[in-house]
């Protein structure tokens, strides 16, 4: 968090640092806003797909809302969001081909999912609320920050269900040849049942936070 | 009767066993966001199916006879689906609004809000992309989009019906709200991988 000595009347009412940070916790798109669901639960079965895919999103998130955010003075109101979706579809385009390029079998793990981030709502909803208000290094700030707080959930998800249900992490054999896989991890129920848990642990976090900082306020006031 | 098989095993496969919501987690956000009312379940799976079974077959011609290689136009336009399918959901949405808001305005009133919401439900866009995947005929394709729809719209009414009931349970704090959701949408999902074994 920035500290709160930087702040002066004077600047802008929201932090440049805020505009990063609060992607990765405060207002994280998937433990918080619930956003982009899709390719969260669908593609978190390894490691390496979870990372593959919140690279892969923070990078169209990145271009589609810097170029939004530079052209925002031009796109007429009434069609924007067709401008938009014409934006998105374009860098998911590229992203598809690259992954192609790059590895196939990667490529071919993700599957219709890599098309299915045209459709991403966190893009989407960052587009209309952010990008489309603000300047383009601010728009660029946010969408790092977004992004990695979608690869940090993507990725928590991802090691919990590979190293529950193959016993390895992104692809390394951790337990022996004993270790009896939770097949249903890698299942689809399973990705269900593990962000229900995350979600509980961040319920539970910061219900815990609040109250120390309830505590720590009730102790400076007397 | 080969045939009456074959679509049959079309249908029901992509309902129950590739279930777009609890299988392939497509549509999401409308998912949750809908699933706390039985009525308004209701609603957003009937426009799903209704745009499913409309979106699907026009994507299909479009593909086969437009954008895929050695059809029409000579060269390979495949990478434009991405944007050219999207376009077909918004136009047909957009169209399917209107025409039911001047003959059926009973159904239109019923819909509601969900046929605009429907154009960025990524469950539509993914039976278009599915589609594509499997390489349907065209006649395939109306069962697949129907089908797929029906799946969905099943399952958000049974998670609609849970999360009614749920409102009377004493759930841990932490939980409350999504937390729980999730694990019934879990739940249920391996309700729905019984399903998984059955060969048509």
């Amino acid at each position: 968090m920035p500290k709160q000595d930087t702040f002066t009347p004077g600047e802008p009412p929201v932090l440049e640092a805020d505009v990063f940070l609060k992607g990765l916790w405060r207002e994280n798109p998937v433990f918080v806003s619930l956003l982009g669901m899709c390719p969260v639960l669908a593609v978190t079965n390894t490691v390496m797909n979870s990372l593959a895919m919140g690279l892969a999103t923070t990078f169209v998130l990145f271009m589609s809302t810097s170029l939004i955010s530079l052209l925002r003075s031009f796109i007429p109101k009434q069609v924007r969001i067709p401008v938009f979706i014409v934006i998105i579809a374009t860098f998911v385009t590229i992203v598809e081909y690259s992954i192609q390029a790059i590895s196939l079998e990667l490529y071919e793990n993700l599957g219709a999912f890599i098309a299915l981030i045209v459709v991403n709502c966190l893009i989407m909803g960052r587009a209309e609320a952010f990008a489309s208000k603000n300047p383009l290094p601010r728009a660029m700030l946010d969408a790092l920050g977004m992004g990695a707080g979608f690869t940090f959930a993507l990725f928590c998800l991802g090691a919990v269900r590979e190293i529950l249900g193959s016993g390895s992490f992104a692809g390394v054999d951790l337990f022996g040849p004993n270790f009896q896989p939770w097949a249903i991890m890698i299942l689809p129920p399973g990705g269900f049942l593990v962000l229900g848990g995350w979600l509980l642990l961040f319920a539970w976090a910061r219900e815990r936070s609040d109250r120390k900082k309830a505590e720590a306020e009730a102790a400076a006031g007397d | 009767m080969e045939h009456l098989n074959h679509f049959l095993s079309i249908g029901v496969r992509a309902a129950f066993v590739e279930n777009m919501a609890l299988a392939y987690f497509l549509g999401m956000c409308s998912f949750l966001a809908v699933s706390r009312r039985v009525e308004t379940a209701t609603g957003l799976g009937l426009a799903v199916v209704f745009v499913l079974s409309v979106t699907v077959p026009l994507n299909n011609l479009i593909f086969n006879y437009i954008l895929r290689e050695g059809a029409w136009i000579a060269t390979d336009l495949t990478f434009l689906r991405f944007l050219t399918f999207i376009g077909t959901i918004a136009a047909t949405v957009q169209v399917v609004e209107m025409t039911l808001d001047k003959y059926f305005p009973k159904l239109y009133a019923a819909l509601g809000v969900f046929l605009p919401l429907i154009a960025v439900n990524c469950a539509i866009l993914g039976g278009s992309l599915f589609m594509v995947q499997r390489d349907y005929q065209f006649s395939e394709s109306m069962v697949f989009g129907f089908g797929a729809g029906a799946g969905f719209a099943l399952a958000v009414i049974a998670l609609a019906a849970i999360r009614e009931k749920l409102r009377y349970s004493d759930i841990p704090p932490g939980l409350r709200g999504l937390g729980i959701t999730f694990i019934t949408t879990g739940l249920m999902a391996i309700g729905f991988m019984a399903f998984a074994g059955i060969q048509l």
